[in-house]
């Protein structure tokens, strides 16, 4: 009894070095775990696999570093997807820290799958002001993209020729780390009716959950293990997967504090109402 | 017989001659590829002027096939709307923007012609129907170097002209009309002196028993206004409550610190506080220096204040504004100090966290009645009475959406899902 | 008091207005309003960061110059603060992009930028584990039916749940769909509402405690 009573006790700092532990190990023993696919996901991939061949798909890269292990993974899985299906990916930035990770991601897959800029995908970097871009791509996307991310006119480029404004984009996908989504959703799908996909950080995936449900997105990718879904889906498991043990075995030991927690608690309050009685 | 066979010979020489007009390009007028071979176009609804809609429907068989678009005004001149498109597609808009703000002029007529092709289109073929000597009025089936294009028959002529009023929002009309009427009519009722109740809020009512706290102990109050701008509510919400707080914290002499996350919420805060040490008659203890700006990058603003609260050691933490991942760390941080903390936001996603972490948390809209809950100003009650009195109404289109829904497609009764479906449609943008 | 606040207020009153009013009018001016004040906006936030420069670069020079404690911090902020602008610069003239695979400011962000930020980040998985320890406490009935769902949505969201039984990511999603989507809804609504009283008070200058 003496234990649990000294486990609710217990310094913090224990608790983190057992989180620590349990992160680490799997990612070194590197345990299987299947990944089921969800609902939500399977729709964002479903939707992308029934778009017609050079579709055009504009990514937005809304995320940063901080969030590169949940977002990363779902960036390079959905660009493996769109060069296989010969579909053509745009990316923007609106976070301008996540510019790098998105370029990274986008070069690394292009050069896996054989894809030409200019010509199957195009960068065109970040651009200060969210809410006036997106209602200024409505109209005219080079109002506000007259240059790639190489200070290269747009209109040199093959891909570009029909693209002016979101009747020319198949397919908005988000990788949101904030609350950048929610003016996507109001400008680009509430005014100009235009398909959105949201891929978001665990934390905040449960509230894209609305939007789901009343049809105002196609789908939804929450956080790393949706990710990790999402690379099952493409059939190319990588980092995502990889960390679904460390995300499991981490529940585990927190819900294993919460239960010993608890027994304290109950252990310490029967004392209390023992020594209350006497 | 001879005269006859040169003559015929002369006849086919001139048929083909007037078949092709051209040399490679063979012409079949008034042929098409399939029934209803044509392309429509509309003034885009609702907008500002110069914008055209076009739109086809072909057979899904054609989804692979480009169609290029081309469009003619009054005077005759021709120009290329957009090359390629995929038939897929199924619409293109021809629209002025800020680069090219004459493309589509208001008032004048235009009309648009299809080139249905398997292969990309040609630029010779282009530039030969485009050009004013032989223009494309002709539709029908051009075969040029051995590729076949499809030419729809021009539209009639389409006129762009602006809108004065945008006619999917008359739903945001009436309910502005209906949300205005409920406002004025309670801000009327608080005027002629009627008292309107606002319920406790126990967040607010313990700023006192923490500023008092800290002051006891000889430590500062740490307020974070999160990282919103001066733009979003809750920021807003927050520097109202910041008023309050830096007052009574002026009237207890103690000290404030406001580590800020965008210069123009730092700017605001610092007018905001040097103002409540005014009013409270305490101008003196006001330090320009205690509201400072950290960084506006996330976790850097995360990590300068976690720092602060372990150099610092605040007696209290308010941790008001608009917060997203960094809000437990702030919160934990705060919790090890053993600072009391009372803590609100509008980001549901953070509010357990705020919920687990601190002493009291003002859950969305209590943060919103904050500044109303502290003055008890009568015209500021009438607001909350009014935002209930709405919120009530909106209970009510639930449970009505909810009973229709049910027989509508629970139980299938037709009149219930027209209703249903008017009702969807009434409400929607 | 009031006169001096009259004319802010009025501004205020009259900007919110034409906001209001260019939202239902596509027709010139009241259609370009929306989009001119956005770029406005980004302009101004961008010279609004010279602010935000000086008060930083001051606080710290402060520190430096009175030789407070830690004042060796204030120093690396300085340097670091100061490093990363000139190379910014430089490599943006050199390269047209500051973000070029050579560039030294690429180094500085994958070298410094990215793990600092996702150090920082990943301390949200200890903190939540201490933060949940401390309160998930069976204290009545409302807290109990907290901690079984939390339970059930923890083990239901990872792949670890999935083997345990093949109805609990099912039951986690229908939680996430119906329940917690009601709850959340109810809480939206509500700010919603509350946010909407917070404008029309700024607007009919009711609420005026943003004001200096």
């Amino acid at each position: 009894m003496n234990f649990f009573i000294k486990l609710s006790k217990i310094d913090r700092r224990f608790i983190y070095l057992f989180i620590a532990l349990v992160v680490v190990l799997p990612l070194i023993f590197k345990p299987k775990f299947p990944v089921v696919v969800s609902k939500p996901v399977q729709d964002v991939y479903d939707y992308i696999e029934k778009l017609p061949e050079g579709s055009n798909v504009l990514i937005s890269i809304d995320y940063d570093a901080a969030s590169m292990p949940e977002q990363q993974p779902f960036l390079e899985a959905l660009l493996r997807q769109l060069f296989k299906n010969k579909l053509k990916p745009i990316l923007i930035v609106q976070w301008q820290l996540g510019a790098p990770l998105g370029t990274m991601g986008l070069e690394k897959i292009a050069k896996e799958m054989g894809a030409v800029y200019g010509v199957d995908y195009i960068n065109l970097g970040y651009r200060p002001g969210y809410v006036a871009q997106m209602v200024g791509i409505g109209k005219e996307i080079r109002d506000y993209f007259k240059v790639d991310y190489k200070n290269i006119l747009l209109d040199s480029f093959p891909m570009m020729k029909n693209v002016h404004n979101y009747n020319d984009i198949a397919l908005l996908v988000g990788l949101e780390a904030g609350s950048t989504y929610l003016a996507w959703i109001e400008y680009a799908g509430g005014r100009f009716k235009q398909k959105i996909a949201l891929a978001l950080n665990a934390v905040s995936a449960p509230d894209a959950y609305y939007f789901y449900q009343s049809g105002q997105i196609v789908g939804l990718v929450g956080g790393m293990k949706g990710a990790a879904e999402y690379e099952v889906l493409v059939d190319k498991p990588d980092l995502a997967v990889a960390g679904m043990a460390s995300q499991s075995y981490s529940h585990l030991v927190i819900i294993l504090f919460i239960v010993l927690g608890n027994i304290a608690y109950f252990i310490e309050k029967g004392m209390k109402n023992k020594e209350g009685g006497k | 017989m001879l005269k006859r066979t040169l003559l015929l010979i002369v006849f086919l020489i001139l048929s083909i001659s007037l078949f092709s007009e051209n040399d490679g390009l063979i012409f079949l007028e008034n042929q098409t590829p399939f029934e209803e071979f044509a392309i429509t176009g509309k003034d885009i609804p609702n907008d500002g002027g110069g914008g055209i809609e076009i739109e086809w429907s072909f057979p899904d068989s054609l989804d692979n096939f480009f169609l290029t678009v081309l469009r003619k005004d009054e005077a005759g001149n021709n120009s290329i709307v957009a090359t390629d498109l995929l038939v897929s597609s199924k619409q293109v808009r021809d629209v002025s923007s800020e680069e090219d703000p004459s493309r589509v002029k208001d008032g004048t007529k235009y009309y648009y012609t299809g080139i249905l092709s398997k292969k990309m289109v040609d630029e010779n073929f282009l530039n030969m129907l485009i050009s004013k000597e032989n223009g494309y009025s002709k539709n029908g089936i051009y075969i040029f170097n051995n590729d076949t294009f499809y030419v729809t028959a021009e539209t009639d002529a389409i006129i762009s002209k602006a809108s004065w009023f945008n006619l999917s929002r008359i739903p945001v009309v009436i309910s502005l009309i209906l949300i205005s009427f409920v406002f004025l009519y309670y801000l009327n009722l608080a005027k002629s002196g009627k008292e309107l109740y606002i319920r406790k809020i126990n967040g607010l009512d313990a700023v006192e028993e923490a500023v008092g706290r800290s002051t006891e102990m000889g430590k500062p109050i740490m307020y974070i206004l999160g990282i919103g701008y001066v733009t979003d509510i809750p920021t807003i919400a927050g520097l109202t409550i910041l008023s309050r707080v830096s007052k009574k914290v002026a009237e207890y002499e103690t000290k404030i610190l406001v580590p800020s996350y965008d210069p123009v919420v730092m700017t605001t805060a610092q007018e905001v506080v040097k103002e409540a040490f005014t009013e409270a008659g305490r101008p003196d203890l006001y330090n320009k220096n205690d509201i400072m700006y950290i960084t506006q990058d996330q976790f850097g603003y995360a990590a300068g204040v976690d720092g602060m609260m372990m150099r610092e050691k605040p007696g209290a933490v308010f941790l008001q504004g608009l917060f997203f991942a960094e809000s437990l760390i702030l919160a934990e941080t705060g919790h090890s100090i053993g600072a009391i903390q009372i803590s609100g936001t509008t980001e549901t996603a953070q509010l357990p966290f705020f919920v687990a972490a601190c002493d009291y948390t003002l859950i969305g809209e209590e943060m919103m009645a904050a500044s109303v809950y502290l003055q008890k100003e009568p015209m500021m009650l009438g607001s909350i009475a009014a935002e209930d009195l709405l919120k009530v109404f909106i209970m009510v289109l639930i449970i009505v959406g909810f009973i229709l829904s049910i027989f509508a497609y629970g139980f299938n009764i037709g009149i219930f899902k027209n209703l249903f479906d008017l009702l969807v449609r009434a409400l929607q943008v | 008091m009031l006169k001096g606040k009259g004319i802010p207020i009025f501004i205020t009153f009259l900007v919110g207005m034409i906001m209001i009013i260019s939202f239902f009018i596509p027709h010139k001016p009241f259609g370009d309003i929306e989009k001119i004040s956005l770029n406005w906006y980004s302009i101004i936030a961008g010279f609004t960061m010279l602010l935000g420069v000086d008060s930083l670069i001051g606080m710290h020079f402060r520190k430096l110059k009175r030789k407070d404690e830690n004042w060796f911090f204030s120093l690396v902020l300085i340097l670091g603060f100061t490093a990363t602008v000139v190379v910014g610069i430089i490599e943006t003239v050199r390269f047209g992009t500051a973000f070029d695979d050579k560039s030294y400011f690429t180094y500085i962000y994958n070298y410094f930028i990215v793990p600092l930020q996702s150090t920082m980040f990943s301390l949200l998985a200890f903190f939540i584990a201490s933060a949940a320890y401390r309160a998930f406490r069976a204290r009545n009935f409302d807290a109990t039916l907290l901690l079984i769902t939390a339970i059930i949505v923890m083990l239901g969201r990872v792949p670890l749940g999935e083997q345990i039984s093949p109805y609990l990511p099912k039951f986690t999603e229908w939680i996430m769909q119906v329940p917690q989507m009601a709850a959340k809804r109810g809480i939206g609504l509500g700010i919603s509402l509350g946010a909407l009283g917070v404008s029309i008070r700024i607007i009919l200058g009711i609420e005026r405690s943003y004001l200096s």
